[in-house]
């Protein structure tokens, strides 16, 4: 079992030009504590968008890497996006899904996949062949630069070991969170211009 | 072609306003009433097309376009709207532009009955979100209408929607 904020912080090294999403829940205090960014959205509520926000910003911008992390709950109320995502399976989105198989917010009750669904497989199924599942720590190194590799639409769901961790909490103001990331956006396509 | 679903004047009116507009993208779950719309934003290589399994995750898409830049419309049946709710919150959160054009169900000589109860309640159930809500029930206006609501939205952040009457559409054919 993989250590949920090690694991992001590793992900988050040296981010250079990625946009990043972090769906609802501990995802957004992960990408949070993992360092503060214009450039992460932390998309606090609309639980089962955060794929398909990836995948807009993945389309507009097909310059950048864009990576969403997002948990195993917040996945599932999205599960259709998958098959969304595969009709255009860009090559620059990157979708890490934090699986600790509960819902964690609400009390630790048991997700779907505590019962046995498996996400990458059914990314696959729904045409999104680069579907893995990591387990063990010391893959999640190897996952970084494939990020950055805008080579293919990728899900990678890492089996996180459950557990409460430091409570990290970033802006929850959706109108500063989404202006700040255009406005970072627009600044660092002139600053890398 | 079936005469229900060939392209009507004021679809490719709609068309037109998308290029005046910039919209480079359009997503969707169909609506025969959409058809001749979907067939021309398909056909130009400039607008991006998106079909969905459900109409809320064209909600999520608009955000992240918009969040990158560029302009979208979602098409949907009213029916569709239902799904939405709670998605269209991320663009109330985050004052983003959203712009639905709702083909009508449920009002007008409805076969199905099962079109009636959302048909019935999704311009108050809009109006409930946040919405500016319009209505296109004359095909003249109707480029008008979608022009006013798409300039609403991207000028002043708001979610808007246009609901085109079932009229517009006419009486589907279910002899066939």
């Amino acid at each position: 079992m993989i250590e949920r904020r090690p694991a992001v912080a590793e992900l988050l090294k040296e981010r250079g030009n990625a946009l990043v999403v972090a769906g609802l829940g501990s995802p957004v205090y992960d990408v949070f504590a993992a360092g503060d960014h214009d450039l992460n959205f932390y998309d606090w509520g609309a639980m089962g968008s955060a794929a398909m926000v990836g995948l807009g910003l993945a389309l507009s911008r097909p310059d950048r890497p864009v990576v969403v992390f997002t948990g195993d709950g917040e996945m599932l109320m999205g599960l259709g996006s998958f098959a969304t995502i595969a009709q255009h399976r860009p090559s620059n989105l990157s979708i890490v899904i934090l699986d600790n198989e509960q819902y964690a917010e609400t009390g630790m009750q048991k997700t779907a996949t505590g019962f046995g669904t498996d996400l990458a497989a059914v990314a696959r199924a729904c045409g999104i062949e680069n579907a893995t599942v990591l387990t063990e720590q010391n893959e999640v190194a190897s996952l970084r630069p494939k990020l950055h590799a805008r080579s293919g639409t990728m899900v990678a769901v890492l089996k996180i070991r459950p557990g409460d961790q430091p409570r990290t909490v970033p802006e929850r103001e959706g109108t500063l969170i989404a202006s700040r990331f255009m406005r970072g956006l627009a600044a660092d396509d002139r600053a890398r211009a | 072609m079936d005469q229900d679903q060939a392209i009507r004047p004021w679809q490719r009116d709609i068309y037109s306003v998308f290029k005046a507009a910039n919209i480079r993208h359009v997503s969707y779950v169909p609506d025969g009433g959409h058809r001749g719309l979907i067939n021309l934003c398909g056909e130009d290589p400039e607008i991006g097309t998106t079909v969905l399994t459900t109409e809320e995750e064209g909600v999520g898409l608009a955000a992240g376009l918009a969040l990158g830049g560029l302009r979208s419309v979602l098409l949907m049946q009213s029916s569709g709207v239902g799904n939405c709710l709670n998605i269209f919150t991320l663009a109330e959160n985050c004052r983003l532009p959203l712009v639905l054009l709702v083909t009508m169900r449920g009002e007008f000589a409805e076969f199905v009955p099962w079109q009636i109860p959302m048909g019935k309640r999704v311009g108050p159930a809009l109006e409930l979100m946040g919405f500016d809500v319009f209505r296109a029930e004359d095909a003249a206006t109707v480029g008008d209408i979608c022009a006013g609501a798409i300039d609403q939205a991207f000028y002043s952040n708001r979610c808007t929607a246009v609901l085109l009457s079932q009229r517009l559409i006419g009486r589907k054919n279910w002899s066939k």
